[in-house]
């Protein structure tokens, strides 16, 4: 029995009116956890009832703690009849066990009802008493903490980072136990709200359980979601990165604690980029390998266990280290081994991080993907995991071998998802393939020697773009070139990635937003019929969406994507790709040759010219999107060729010397080979519509810019306005003679005009930045494309961001954005009062990120500002305050991305992750289909607002909306929608008000020293 | 292509001043995205029609969904719902509120009722503004009226407690109730040259100094008994003798004039003569020292030294009572007495 659970009931405000005749409410409340359930008084005839309860107290296993949901019923009494439900509320009070977190969860919670949606509100007051569990083989997980954040959460530092975790659980879906004359909306959906609560709590300690195997402490990129299979059942399945993580937050641990070793570990001095040269060449394309397997109706019982699927594939050292290149030689072979050995201990060696620590991140591969179509009415014990385990099992079987053909060994920025249409399940992942620093994956491997060796190396920001597969074994063919920044390495020509733009890479310009959009008509078919029609389509489907990236992108006049999320959906007569990626130029990579079509017929006159006409259109747009996105790489080689690579702007210094030597010259000649000649071959009418569909996609209108990654390249400079929204649209299409080219044009402009909207509707916000654009696609009926959006626009300041150089300025405000990941990497440097000289005296640019303004004192300040922070319930409740134009009470931010601008995240609450359903029968009465579910998600917005404020946060970071699953029947007047959400709740500070607060503060040394070195670099 | 469904929620609601005009003034979506287009709105931020049209739906729905809470404005505050920084909650209160003069004009007096109510599609035709709009005013009248009208206390602030408007607008609307339940008479063709403003000054005046109840009737006296009525003109007339330029109408017509003014106060005891008030002071005194184009000027002159007499009257006993009726009564006719 190793914890207490103590529940308040405070007071209700804003009931519904339940009697009739006096207008009325009398309100009680129930509070239920696990199977004991307390009742409060009845609060006679009241709309703001106050039962100041007593305490009440659940005795209960830390087990159930975190599998259940405490459920709060709010009940109108009713001395004649069933008392009437008002409405629920769910409170998940993970939180609370672990220490680090919320302390105490209290404020105002919507009162939900499935039916009603919001009814009032309701006080309530949440602590835990956890006692020490002394069990060994315990069940629970108590203490894990768990991060949707797909980075290394700021004020935490990684001491190590163990890999992939992942679990799923099954449940009959209590919407198919119910006949339908039966079954009441109501208990339905309360059934499955209730359920999936449950389930999403016995997964999260599963996975924790994982964790404390694997010796970790946390949980990053903690990726959840449910599979609404129907008949075969409820599917929630989750997928993470297990770390161990160090708090950063209390000075203790930093300031003079810093220089001796924390913890376990050996306290590693950072080193920058570990050896930009270890690894010879080869080629890479950037998204080649998917797999399409069907299995309709094999069983998969071999595995008992369910979900360490043993596949044991031994990891060769293959490829990648068969080629162990000129330069590296053996220590490359030692580098790579080592890793290996730090990975082959891991049956999936993935990471659904997309950002890392410096230096994590050795070199990319390029995007590997698996898709599998599946049956589930073949599933043959559907109550089971096994099956979905060792479908998803074979996937990421797939994905690793796709990875090795790459030469790499890791794959981050890995992501699963599913698309289900009827009895039809496409189940996808993705991920980047990726050679990693062994240092972080395990402790006690680094060797001193090694570290010293690679301190050797200077370190460079284009090591993640050498190519890590064998240049003369490469699995694609693909143009290779000498790399543009330190031109040892061979790069590829474009490089597609999952992953976010790492912070040290040098781009040019600014960024953009780039979609590939395409449908596809099928047949209606059943079962294996339909099944082996899908899987036909889908290499079409990739291989399209592919051309047309790559299109786009050469049309943008960039070289590289990241962030790419391709999405299949299924539906009964139809297959949607959705491709969303962010463009940029880098520096590294070669400038991308433009388009250039090709006529089938070149004798027709007027139909050359119109090649001509459309060939010049193209060049036009390339020409205008270089300007608009300040695409100005210095002197450009197409005038040139065949002379040497012209000088990388920036940090050039150090390697003119070596880029005029002759020998590069003819090495480079060799390779360039016929860049420019990407051909567009014009054969048939559909190869038009192609190009015609290049060039109606709209540039954002000036003073726009968006980006599906975290931050925009090229931008740094943000302010604090942030506005995050999810924007949803439905379109019926005609079923008229739908072809694959109406279809394609109706998806399209549904996209465009939703992008149009969005910019239309911020425009107040200019010059603003759309981060962390989300669409997602589905098709909830024969003739019906929903998309949905959610992201973020931030405003940025013009004035600076107009300058293409990096002012300290703005390096220091990019800085700040990333501040912890620099900070929580240079702990020794940090103690120059402590220590005169520097043990491990850091390179120049460990120098500047360590002092900029966001190092010490910052986390310095946060503890002070920790106390004044104008945050909690206390200020939630102030909301009732008369309105003031400078007040910010309450106000609780929410973002997809990880940070919050202008501001310091100083303390993770724990995890949100909720779901709602949501049902109507009267959905006219309710402004038809738009005003029910607008009001849905403004409810659901508000639920995850008060939960954050209760737990004493102001924001929700990595705030994403998973499902959004929308039905209507109009001619019942009927309409349901299942919404899941989840995030990071925070307390964050304003970063001008962390400056009034230390500037208070007496100055320490330390913070003097830093101010210091800020100024001189 | 038909669009279904089409929604944008922001984690801060987005808050269109100018379409929020629109919705206010009654407008369909259809008129509201006409006047935008021709605001020349299209061309400034290069948006399509179709754009136009998404977005004025959304904030309409939006504005649909606030006007439950804006019924209640301390609920807009409370409400979880909806996340709106304090100064745009303020906006949208205040102009949620705020009415047309045309259009007060025409129910200023009237009683709120469900009939006034029907008379709407009249008001409407006559004044311009929207059937819409017109409901929205008239039930926003009468929602303040029902909260206040059984209130104790300061009108203004009961007003401004539970609507949160600003100080000028709770003012206003303190004027409207007043009116409508004293059913003050402001219709009449001889009052139309008299805004909403001149009305709103008077009742301020009016709330502030005069309670119900107190006994007028003693007043009649200074007309009733001749004697008092001479010694009143004469010293009034010493006092202005040569000061005032209508001297003479004035001195021709002194009696008539107090006989006025004396006698709307001992209306003001009866409930059903109140409503005449306005009428009355427009007949019996405006409009006489009008058509003998008295300056405004004279005008107060007349009332002050009119007014100030009185304390001479040894055989006058109620001194207090005549300058709280006075001091209001000559405040509200200097603000009636204009063209």
């Amino acid at each position: 029995m190793p914890g207490k659970l103590k529940v308040k009931i405070v007071a209700g405000r804003h009931l519904p009116v339940m009697d009739r005749a006096s207008d009325l409410t009398d309100a009680f409340v129930e509070v239920k956890f696990g199977n004991t359930t307390f009742k409060t008084d009845v609060y006679l005839k009241s709309l703001n009832p106050q039962w100041n309860s007593e305490w009440f107290k659940f005795e209960v296993d830390d087990e159930d703690l975190q599998d259940e949901p405490l459920q709060i019923t709010v009940l109108d009494h009713d001395t004649y009849s069933a008392n009437d439900a008002i409405g629920k509320v769910y409170i998940d009070i993970d939180p609370l066990l672990y220490s680090e977190a919320a302390t105490v969860i209290s404020g105002w919670f919507p009162i939900y009802d499935t039916i009603h949606g919001i009814r009032g509100e309701i006080n309530v007051v949440v602590k835990v008493d956890l006692f020490n569990d002394l069990n060994r083989f315990r069940q629970s997980s108590c203490g894990v903490k768990f991060f949707c954040t797909t980075s290394i959460p700021k004020c935490y530092r990684a001491v190590i980072i163990h890999g992939f975790v992942e679990e799923l659980v099954v449940n009959e879906d209590p919407e198919y136990q119910w006949i339908d004359r039966i079954r009441t909306p109501r208990a339905s959906n309360e059934a499955r709200q209730r359920l999936i609560s449950l389930m999403s709590g016995e997964l999260q300690r599963k996975i924790g359980l994982k964790v404390l195997e694997m010796r970790g402490n946390a949980v990053v990129g903690y990726l959840q979601c449910f599979d609404l299979e129907g008949e075969s059942g409820l599917v929630v399945r989750a997928i993470g990165t297990a770390c161990t993580l160090d708090k950063l937050s209390s000075p203790a641990a930093f300031l003079p604690a810093c220089n001796s070793p924390s913890k376990e570990m050996k306290e590693i001095p950072f080193n920058e980029d570990p050896n930009p040269n270890t690894h010879s060449s080869g080629p890479s394309t950037p998204l080649k390998n998917q797999t399409y397997s069907f299995s309709p109706s094999k069983s998969y019982s071999r595995q008992s266990s369910s979900s360490d699927t043993d596949l044991s594939l031994t990891p060769k050292t293959g490829m990648g280290s068969g080629s162990a290149g000129k330069e590296g030689g053996p220590f490359k072979a030692l580098l790579r081994q080592q890793t290996q050995s730090a990975l082959e201990q891991r049956e999936f060696p993935f990471f659904t991080l997309t950002a890392f620590p410096p230096g994590f991140l050795v070199h990319v591969g390029g995007v590997v993907s698996a898709r599998s179509v599946k049956l589930l009415d073949r599933i043959h014990n559907p109550d089971e995991p096994e099956t979905r385990d060792a479908w998803w099992a074979e996937i990421r079987q797939e994905i690793k071998s796709h990875a090795k053909a790459l030469g790499c060994h890791a794959v981050v920025g890995y992501s699963e998802s599913t698309s289900i249409c009827e009895e039809v399940c496409i189940l996808s992942a993705s991920g980047t393939a990726a050679v990693l620093n062994p240092r972080f994956l395990q402790d006690g491997t680094v060797e001193g020697c090694l570290e010293q060796r690679l301190e050797e190396n200077l370190p460079t920001r284009c090591g993640f773009c050498h190519i890590p597969y064998d240049e003369l074994n490469m699995p694609f063919p693909a143009h290779l070139t000498y790399c543009y920044n330190c031109r040892k390495q061979k790069v590829p020509d474009v490089l597609f990635t999952t992953i976010d733009l790492p912070t040290d890479a040098t781009v040019i310009g600014k960024g953009c937003l780039i979609q590939a959009r395409l449908c596809r008509l099928k047949k209606k078919a059943q079962a294996e019929a339909n099944a082996t029609a899908i899987s036909n389509l889908l290499p079409f489907m990739e291989y399209e969406v592919h051309t047309q990236l790559m299109n786009k992108l050469k049309l943008k006049g960039m070289n590289a994507l990241f962030g790419l999320r391709i999405q299949i959906t299924v539906g009964e007569n139809m297959l949607m790709g959705l491709a969303s990626a962010t463009g940029v130029y880098l520096a590294a990579l070669p400038t991308p040759g433009g388009i250039q079509i090709a006529g089938k017929t070149p004798n027709d006159g007027s139909y050359e010219q119109h090649i001509s006409h459309m060939q010049k259109k193209i060049n036009d747009t390339i020409a205008k999107n270089k300007e608009l996105y300040e695409i100005n790489p210095p002197e450009i080689s197409e005038e040139i060729i065949g002379s040497p690579i012209p000088e990388p702007r920036q940090r050039s210094r150090l390697l003119r010397s070596q880029s005029e030597s002759s020998d590069e010259v003819t090495e480079l000649d060799l390779s360039h080979g016929k860049k420019d000649a990407f051909v567009l071959e014009i054969d048939d009418t559909d190869a038009m519509e192609d190009v015609h569909s290049l060039l109606t996609d709209v540039p954002p209108p000036s003073g726009f810019y968006s980006c599906n990654t975290e931050i925009m390249p090229g931008i740094n400079n943000w302010t604090s306005e942030i506005q995050m929204f999810t924007s949803v649209r439905v379109i019926r299409l005609s079923s008229l003679n739908l072809t694959n080219q109406a279809l394609n044009k109706n998806f399209n402009d549904l996209c465009e005009n939703l992008l149009k909207s969005l910019y239309f509707k911020l425009r107040s916000m200019i010059p603003c930045c759309l981060c962390h654009v989300n669409f997602t696609v589905s098709l909830p009926e024969d003739e019906l494309i929903q998309v949905t959006v959610t992201a973020v626009a931030i405003t940025f300041d013009k004035n600076q961001a107009l300058q293409t150089t990096k002012t300290p300025v703005e390096k220091s405000l990019q800085r700040a954005s990333t501040d912890n990941e620099e900070l929580l990497q240079f702990p020794l440097e940090l103690c120059s009062d402590s220590l005169p000289s520097h043990p491990f005296p850091p390179a120049k640019e460990h120098l500047e990120s360590a002092s900029s303004n966001s190092g010490i004192p910052a986390a310095q300040r946060a503890m002070t500002v920790e106390k004044a922070s104008p945050v909690g319930d206390g200020n939630f409740r102030n909301r009732s305050a008369p309105p003031c134009a400078n007040s910010t009470v309450g106000v609780v931010k929410m973002t997809p991305l990880s940070f919050i601008p202008g501001a310091k995240i100083t303390k993770y609450l724990g995890i949100i992750n909720m779901f709602f359903i949501r049902e109507t029968t009267s959905l006219r009465e309710e402004g038809g289909v738009s005003g029910f579910l607008h009001a849905f998600i403004a409810e659901v917005f508000a639920m995850v607002r008060a939960h954050v404020a209760a737990l004493g946060g102001n924001a929700v970071v990595s705030y994403i909306m998973k499902q959004c699953v929308f039905m209507e029947n109009p001619n019942k007047n009927q309409a349901q929608c299942l919404i899941n959400v989840s995030g990071d709740a925070v307390v964050f500070v304003r970063e001008s008000d962390l400056e009034v607060v230390s500037s208070q503060q007496p100055t320490t040394n330390c913070q003097s020293s830093c101010t210091e070195g800020e100024v001189t670099t | 292509m038909t669009s279904e469904l089409d929604i944008f929620v922001g984690n801060t609601t987005l808050i269109d001043e100018d379409v929020y005009r629109l919705w206010l003034d009654g407008y369909s979506v259809t008129d509201a995205v006409a006047l935008r287009v021709r605001s020349g709105i299209l061309e400034q931020t290069g948006a399509t029609a179709a754009v136009l049209q998404s977005d004025t739906m959304d904030h309409y729905r939006t504005f649909h969904m606030l006007e439950r809470l804006l019924h209640a404005p301390p609920k807009l505050l409370h409400q979880l719902i909806f996340q709106i920084p304090p100064s745009r909650q303020a906006l949208l209160i205040e102009r949620y509120y705020a009415f047309d003069e045309a259009f007060v004009r025409e129910v200023l007096g009237k009683k709120l009722s469900k009939g006034t109510k029907k008379d709407l599609d009249d008001i409407s035709t006559k004044t311009g503004i929207t059937l819409k709009s017109c409901r929205r005013q008239f039930d926003n009248f009468k929602r303040v009226f029902k909260v206040v009208e059984e209130m104790r206390g300061s009108l203004v602030d009961n007003i401004q407690q539970h609507f949160l408007l600003s100080d000028r607008l709770a003012r206003d609307y303190a004027a409207i109730v007043f009116f409508a339940n004293n059913r003050f008479e402001t219709g009449k063709k001889k009052l139309q040259y008299l805004s909403f403003g001149d009305f709103a000054f008077c009742a301020e005046l009016m709330i502030q100094n005069w309670t119900l109840g107190a006994d007028l009737k003693e007043l009649k006296v200074l007309v009733a008994d001749k004697d008092l009525l001479d010694l009143h003109k004469s010293l009034v007339c010493t006092a202005l003798r040569g000061k005032l330029g209508v001297f003479s109408e004035m001195e021709a017509n002194f009696k008539n004039l107090s006989r006025g003014l004396v006698n709307v106060a001992a209306k003001l005891t009866h409930n059903k003569d109140v409503r005449d008030l306005f009428v009355d002071l427009v007949e019996k005194f405006v409009e006489p020292c009008r058509s003998d184009h008295w300056p405004l000027s004279d005008v107060r002159f007349f009332l002050n030294q009119y007014s100030a007499s009185v304390h001479s009257l040894d055989g006058f006993r109620h001194q207090a009572l005549w300058d709280r009726y006075m001091g209001t009564l000559r405040g509200c006719l200097l603000r009636l007495y204009h063209d």
